[in-house]
């Protein structure tokens, strides 16, 4: 199953299961439904609880937080992240606050789902990964699945939790496939996972870049490197000894995110890292991200900015110590630009 | 009206409509790789409005801005570079089509969020009024954006310090795939809501190039003698796919019957039958503006193709000032 269907799945289980669930969202029943994400849940559970909005994103955020006073458990769908950046008075001053500020008399149950775009174009825009702001903020959850297993399984547990939670799916994961458990499946949030085993250097990859993260793994294998790609999964609450654990069995760390290094989610690994495991570390640790500007239109430009596998593998290859250039993975067949080559734009 | 205005109103009616045509003929190549988002059906509105402009007025525009930056005279050119992302393009390539930008032509620019050029186009006014310059600012809008705060917050703004603004709202029914009657009430008369605020509302055919002209003259002529903001909704409709180049009714989204009922009022169709009847354009005349625009056209393409593509040392400039 795919990633896009996973989540689908998820809502529709969520749905299902507790009649206090809705959906609602630009675009949530209309034909395309969120590149796939909603469709046909408005006709299975009612347009009382599967509905468009108005463009409106700050006061819908907080129409949904009151809903939940009366008991309702809100998922809000933005096809793009950057939309989201328009609620993020709701999010971060009322839902983060609310269990808090009240002395625990309330609690916010909602779940934004924030999609995250990437190639033809998107521009400054449409493509920001903003999670290591939403991860700063006491009282978010922040959760970023990078399997569509993971997709259904911390969605569901994001609906059921009794806290605000930032769920980001990176627009490249929703092609992709991967086995995913029938009904009630669900993941805890802060619990993460090793998507590949390995002895010599841990790839700490954020959302897609767990992809890379084993792309490179497998590709540094033939080459002598025993790699262990680490997906955190979610990042508030963090898996604190899943991650310790992996650190220090390896001894070496690199962290891949997808977003920018400066004050970003990797300088939080990596501090972690050196805090609490200072003396497994036999390297430095070394983090890779967006080039440091906003996200060009032009794929000439947007090109350069993503990290991909060989610049994972060239900063194992360093970490590692080995000798001489690190090995070059074939050159990629499809243009840069698209997750896959059915992609032919233009959203 | 002249017979050079009127000739000249179709004109650029027409340049529009065979620009973006180009576009979506062009967009398979898979050479301009950014979003798109056609004007094609509401050319009428953009020309009317900035025809009523003068030279030193400015426009700000959303997502849907080609028609927009070419009706303000933005240059082709730099628009086209900028679709196929090159170096010579209206931002260098950074911006992609949603964010235009031609400021000699007065076109200020254009974002990718809805709504969001709104204030901006209200504080230009109010820079403008505070330096003491004589500038009508047009800020273009769809539907969907008056749904956001920063409208109501800005057209408050705009109203208290009766700024020099004309709000030109495109009204096509659709946001993306969702229509009005998801996102606003039954009855709602949206730029009614606007004179609410206190402001000037007037509303028309947005497939009229003549009548968008009249009513935006009127529009420019309040806000320019300060009496304060005007809110211009004029009726209007997509032909196309929200975002792309091809066409989208399969999706059921809206009806074959709606879509038919407004490809009849083509604002190009409309305007030639009455330009025909009063005997200003016949065959000949048009065919040479045709004949005209293609050439410009192809030069256009042709500029945007052969442009190279933008330095890899650009990308790290232009993120703040002083850095080249
Ligand atoms: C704040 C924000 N929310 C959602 C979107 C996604 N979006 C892009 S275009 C669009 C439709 C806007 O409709 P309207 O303002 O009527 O303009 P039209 O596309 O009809 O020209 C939407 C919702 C966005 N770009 N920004
Ligand atoms: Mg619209």
């Amino acid at each position: 199953m795919k990633f896009g269907e996973a989540v689908r799945e998820a809502l529709d289980f969520c749905l299902g299961a507790d009649p206090d669930v809705v959906v609602m969202g630009l675009g949530v029943p209309d034909p395309k439904g969120v590149f796939g994400t909603t469709v046909g849940l408005q006709k299975k559970h009612g347009a009382k609880r599967v509905m468009d909005m108005p463009t409106a994103e700050n006061g819908m955020t907080g129409v949904l937080l009151g809903a939940t006073l009366a008991g309702l458990r809100p998922v809000m769908v933005h096809q793009r992240l950057d939309f989201a950046v328009l609620a993020v008075e709701q999010i971060v001053n009322q839902a983060a606050k609310w269990r808090y500020m009240y002395g625990g008399r309330q609690s916010a149950p909602l779940v934004f789902r924030l999609i995250t775009g990437r190639g033809w174009g998107q521009g400054t825009q449409h493509a920001q990964s903003l999670h290591s702001w939403f991860a700063h903020i006491p009282g978010l959850k922040v959760v970023m699945p990078a399997t569509p297993g993971d997709a259904k399984g911390l969605l569901i547990s994001a609906v059921e939790d009794d806290d605000p939670v930032v769920f980001i799916e990176h627009r490249w994961l929703h092609g992709v496939h991967g086995d995913v458990p029938a009904g009630a499946h669900r993941v805890p949030l802060g619990s993460a996972r090793v998507a590949r085993a390995g002895h010599d250097v841990t790839l700490f990859g954020v959302s897609y870049m767990v992809l890379e993260c084993l792309r490179a793994a497998e590709f540094l294998a033939e080459h002598g490197v025993s790699a262990e790609v680490f997906d955190p999964r979610t990042l508030r609450p963090f898996d604190e000894a899943a991650f310790l654990a992996s650190v220090r069995k390896t001894g070496r760390l690199v962290v891949a995110d997808t977003s920018w290094t400066f004050s970003g989610f990797s300088a939080e690994a990596a501090a972690l890292a050196a805090d609490k495991a200072f003396s497994a570390l036999k390297a430095p640790i070394k983090r890779l991200g967006l080039a440091d500007c906003p996200m060009p239109s032009t794929p000439a430009l947007a090109n350069l900015c993503y990290p991909r596998a060989q610049e994972l593998v060239d900063a194992a290859w360093s970490v590692c110590g080995k000798a001489g250039p690190a090995p070059r993975l074939p050159a990629p067949t499809t243009p840069l630009d698209v997750p896959d080559p059915s992609f032919t734009g233009p959203f | 009206m002249q017979r050079a205005v009127r000739l000249d109103l179709y004109r650029r009616l027409l340049r529009l409509r065979l620009v973006e045509e180009r576009i979506a003929e062009l967009y398979p190549q898979q050479e301009m790789r950014c979003p798109v988002h056609l004007s094609i059906g509401q050319e009428a509105a953009a020309v009317g409005v900035c025809a009523a402009l003068e030279k030193g007025d400015w426009s700000m525009s959303g997502h849907r801005p080609h028609a927009h930056y070419l009706a303000m005279g933005g240059d082709l050119n730099a628009m086209m570079a900028e679709l196929y992302g090159r170096a010579t393009g209206c931002c260098g390539g950074k911006g992609g089509s949603m964010h235009l930008i031609d400021r000699k032509a007065g076109f200020m620019g254009a974002t990718a969020i809805v709504a969001s050029t709104i204030p901006m186009a209200v504080g230009a006014a109010f820079g403008s009024q505070v330096r003491g310059e004589k500038r009508v600012v047009v800020s273009f809008l769809g539907d969907a954006a008056v749904e956001e705060g920063v409208f109501h917050e800005a057209a408050n703004f705009a109203v208290l310090k009766k700024l020099p603004v004309v709000f030109a709202c495109e009204n096509n029914l659709y946001s993306v795939y969702s229509g009005l009657g998801v996102r606003q009430p039954k009855g709602r008369v949206i730029h009614r809501q606007a004179a609410s605020y206190g402001m000037k509302a007037l509303a028309g055919d947005g497939n009229d190039v003549e009548e968008s002209l009249a009513l935006a003259r009127q529009a420019v002529a309040w806000a320019r003698s300060g009496k304060g903001p005007v809110f211009l909704e004029l009726a209007t409709y997509r032909w196309r796919e929200h975002c792309g180049p091809n066409y989208d009714n399969d999706l059921g989204y809206r009806t074959m019957k709606e879509y038919r009922a407004w490809r009849k009022l083509c604002p190009l169709e409309a305007y030639e039958r009455v330009l025909r009847k009063a005997k200003l354009l016949g065959d000949a005349e048009l065919g040479l503006m045709r004949k005209d625009i293609a050439a410009e056209l192809d030069a256009a393409v042709r500029f945007a193709k052969d442009s190279p593509a933008p330095d890899p040392k650009t990308l790290m400039t232009d993120v703040y000032a002083g850095a080249a």
